[in-house]
């Protein structure tokens, strides 16, 4: 599939401000602190800019708002209408710490619990393609989720210690739920290595019965919309390389930043500034996980390309 | 409403497509152009159309495949090793994976008579529905924004300005090999209910669970070219008989 710019940049950076959303809900951070006032607009601004992002790609985006009616049937409908119902809660929330300097318990918890419902939504437009078998799996899901809360643990640990408050026990927590990721994605792409293909050129066909079935001419000489959309190949000569890039930045080098920082939390500006690292690296790792997770899946159409 | 259909007619209107027929002379392509970029919604565009790299939508698309059946890699070594022109459009399916993901209603499955349709107005261009098809039948359009499919030429077939013999898709009314045929498969009296019945046409990828409504007629068996060519080809002339027979004996003679 083909890693559209502004698709990766939505999932990344909504996710990772539904997470710190969902994190600051929870009410763990100083509410008086000014860095707690801060990451409550960061997330809010990493949340606006993703969903903005995420009309760069359409093809009439003046007609979003008909993207709200569907939730019926469509996960990219019940995506909009939750991430517009998720922001009541949090700008309630927001509004309490940044302007009473206090926590809003029942706004925080309605807001994560929005974030969460929102975040799954994303990972389920994808996860209910069959035409996508790598994608057709409620690890999915799963895997946006705990990334979220990974990229929102350690983006609220950073805000703990920038505020001179404890960032131990948010450190611990990020450094936990970035395990549980990895531990979520490295059995997403074992399933993906280990499919067997659903549909082959053969079903695509039905001339298997004949035999072996081998695309002898496209139906045109260049590239189409559906081989540029959908026979996405570039990334998939380095995937390997990439997938370790990306389990390192987003993973074990944030990881450890986040031990270091747990064990500095009595210095709190040195534990920021490792913070701080630690949350680029997870971020660049996000990103190129997104990549991968488009560049590697493989469409049932391309049984007709020989993609 | 992009759920799918609840009251549903008994109509299924589709095609059936012979792959043993199709001579893959993409006359079906460009008339199903030529019609339906005047007719139905928005334009058919194309994109650098007299540079190097042109390419434009189409709601129908051929495609060639060799079959190579094991161990017969020439054809007549073994099994039916050939080529088969494989004309690929919207099936019209009874569960169409592209009409419950859309957003905002603009795609839709009609409850008369079954045709898959997208309404450009309400069309953002997300793309999903592209995603979801397994066949390659949507292709969003890049200068209109919106997704274009096959409508069944919706346009035509119900259209009482035309002869009656021109509604029917454009493609149908095209094919110089009477390769494409058009109907109600759901009335199995129907001439195309009958056509699949009786060569055991099939669904693509039905592992998919998306039920196609257009069928598949596979080719028909080969005839071993031996089977075609009389005695008299052969090296052997025993049998032959009257003016043959006495050929044989004067150029023996000769």
């Amino acid at each position: 599939m083909h890693p559209a710019f502004s698709i990766i940049v939505f999932t990344t950076l909504s996710g990772l401000g539904y997470g710190l959303a969902a994190v600051l809900g929870l009410g763990i951070l100083d509410p008086a602190a000014m860095a707690t006032k801060l990451a409550h607009l960061a997330a809010l601004v990493l949340i606006g800019v993703g969903l903005l992002s995420s009309t760069l790609h359409l093809g009439n985006p003046q007609r979003a708002w008909r993207a709200l009616s569907q939730w019926r049937s469509s996960w990219l409908s019940r995506e909009g209408v939750m991430a517009l119902l998720t922001f009541l809660p949090l700008l309630w929330s927001a509004w309490f710490a940044v302007v009473e300097g206090r926590h809003a318990p029942v706004a925080g918890l309605l807001g994560a619990a929005g974030a969460a419902v929102t975040i799954y939504c994303t990972g389920m437009i994808y996860a209910s393609l069959k035409s996508v078998q790598t994608w057709h799996t409620p690890l999915t899901p799963l895997c946006f989720i705990l990334f979220a809360l990974s990229g929102g643990l350690t983006l609220a640990s950073l805000a703990g210690a920038a505020g001179g408050g404890d960032a131990l026990w948010p450190a611990l927590g990020a450094i936990a739920a970035t395990i549980a990721a990895w531990i979520a994605k490295t059995a997403w792409r074992r399933r993906m290595l280990s499919l067997r293909p659903l549909s082959t050129p053969e079903t695509a066909t039905g001339l298997g019965s004949i035999g072996k079935v081998r695309l002898f001419e496209r139906p045109h000489m260049n590239e189409n919309y559906l081989t540029r959309e959908m026979g996405f190949v570039i990334a998939r000569k380095h995937a390997a390389k990439l997938a370790r890039i990306s389990f390192l930045a987003g993973g074990a080098l944030p990881v450890l930043l986040l031990l270091v920082a747990a064990a500095l939390s009595a210095v709190p500006v040195t534990a920021a500034v490792v913070i701080a690292c630690a949350a680029l690296l997870h971020y660049a790792g996000m990103f190129v996980e997104r990549w991968l997770f488009f560049a590697e899946a493989r469409h049932a159409v391309m049984n007709y390309y020989e993609g | 409403m992009t759920s799918l259909p609840t009251e549903r007619s008994a109509k299924k209107l589709g095609l059936v497509i012979d792959l043993d027929v199709c001579v893959g002379c993409h006359a079906c392509v460009v008339s199903c152009k030529e019609w339906n970029t005047g007719g139905y919604g928005a334009a058919l565009s194309d994109q650098d159309p007299y540079g190097p790299n042109v390419s434009g939508t189409f709601l129908n698309r051929i495609h060639s495949f060799e079959v190579v059946p094991e161990g017969g890699e020439v054809i007549g070594e073994a099994g039916e090793a050939r080529i088969v022109h494989f004309p690929k459009s919207c099936l019209h399916c009874d569960d169409a994976p592209c009409v419950t993901v859309c957003p905002t209603g603009a795609s839709y499955k009609r409850g008369e008579d079954g045709i898959v349709l997208v309404d450009e107005d309400k069309c953002i261009g997300c793309g999903l529905c592209a995603w979801a098809c397994p066949y390659g039948a949507r292709e969003m359009d890049l200068a209109a924004g919106v997704m274009k499919k096959c409508t069944l030429c919706v346009d035509r077939i119900y259209n009482e300005t035309l002869q009656e013999v021109d509604r029917v898709p454009s493609c149908v009314r095209t094919c110089p090999a009477n390769a494409r045929h058009y109907g109600d498969l759901a009335d199995p009296s129907s001439a195309v209910s009958i056509m699949v019945a009786e060569r055991g046409g099939i669904d693509l990828m039905p592992e998919q669970g998306t039920r196609p409504v257009n069928k598949y007629l596979p080719p028909r068996p080969r005839k071993p070219l031996a089977a075609s060519a009389g005695a008299l080809l052969a090296e052997n002339t025993t049998g032959a008989s009257g003016f043959f027979a006495w050929l044989d004996g004067m150029l023996d003679r000769i």
